[in-house]
């Protein structure tokens, strides 16, 4: 039962195996996003009233706040995939974190973007270096130097352990941005919503956080697997599977599916 | 809860704020998805490319062989 069932867990650290398994799930994580995230909307600005302080816009939170938690959650996510690529030489791994970096880094700029325009109304100032907005900051620069330095080295493996090596060194800022506005004095609001106490805010507001939050997750898997997909077969141009996958017949319009292709012409074009 | 359009879109006095935010996410979301499309069909397209070759000099070989 148990060995069973670890068998099928390897077996999508294949990359066919992984590439198909992508094409079955992104259409479903795709279409969870549009849903999740028009009911966030819809909530967001229909249902929830002004704030009695900040009036509209507080409605910001909504893109703010799951844009920096996904921000945070893909760097760890990427930080864990650098630890199994650099421990046990798993190339997936190393697609795998390669693929996160660039929706994390968006997700970053996205947080820190939303949060300086929220600051204008709300603080008087766009940006302040404190220790939130400057650890975020950090955030953003630790993505694209990851970026950078996959991309540096000419073998492509030592590029990626180059990368790898810094995803996990800079693991250490995720807890300080998380914890900065407990552990130092800073303009940033503390937490409204952790794990433990109820949240601070009306019930409809936090209604639409969560439906804008699961939004997020969605399209971040679904864009981040994508990512995968299309680095998985890149890397593999000249192996025999790839190219059957990508349907060996001519035009993008009409391709023939080979046996074993899945679904993929249906989904050729998407994401 | 609002009165009309143009109320929804002044977003009592913060509109510049909140659609600079919104409209920010939805250009880097669109442009985020479009980039990984295009970037999908090159390999797609280079795949076919390479399969065409393989075919292409498998039959050159198996021709040879006959002769």
């Amino acid at each position: 039962m148990t060995r069973k069932r670890r068998i099928s867990w390897f077996k999508f650290a294949s990359p066919p195996a992984f590439v198909a398994l992508v094409d079955r799930l992104a259409p479903w994580l795709w279409a969870g996003a549009v849903l999740l995230a028009v009911a966030g909307l819809y909530v967001g600005f229909f249902v929830a009233p002004p704030d009695y302080q900040q009036g509209n816009s507080y409605r910001i939170m909504f893109l703010h706040v799951p844009a920096a938690w996904m921000g945070m959650f893909l760097y760890l996510l990427m930080a864990v995939y650098a630890i199994i690529h650099l421990s046990w030489r798993v190339r997936l791994a190393d697609v795998m974190a390669r693929s996160l970096a660039p929706t994390g880094a968006l997700m970053t700029a996205l947080s820190l973007w939303t949060g300086s325009l929220w600051g204008a109304p709300t603080w008087g100032t766009y940006w302040v270096w404190d220790a939130r907005l400057t650890s975020t900051l950090l955030l953003l620069f630790l993505f694209l130097g990851y970026l950078a330095l996959h991309a540096s080295a000419s073998d492509r493996e030592k590029g990626g352990r180059a990368a790898s090596l810094l995803a996990v060194v800079g693991v250490v800022n995720v807890p300080i941005i998380y914890f900065s506005v407990k552990w130092w004095n800073t303009l940033h609001q503390g937490m409204s919503v952790t794990p433990t106490d109820a949240p601070s805010m009306a019930p409809s507001m936090f209604a639409a956080l969560m439906l804008m939050t699961a939004a997020c997750w969605l399209y971040a898997a679904a864009i981040g697997l994508r990512r995968a997909q299309v680095e998985a077969l890149e890397r593999e141009v000249d192996s025999e599977w790839a190219q059957r996958m990508a349907g060996s017949t001519e035009g993008a319009e009409a391709p023939v599916p080979e046996p074993g292709a899945g679904r993929m012409a249906d989904e050729r074009g998407q994401g | 809860m609002w009165d009309g359009i143009g109320d929804f879109l002044a977003m009592g006095g913060h509109a510049p704020w909140v659609w600079g935010s919104y409209g920010a996410a939805a250009v880097l979301l669109v442009l985020e998805m479009v980039l990984l499309g295009r970037r999908r069909q090159r390999a797609y397209a280079l795949l076919r490319r390479r399969a065409r070759a393989r075919q292409t000099a498998a039959v050159g070989h198996e021709a040879g062989g006959d002769a």
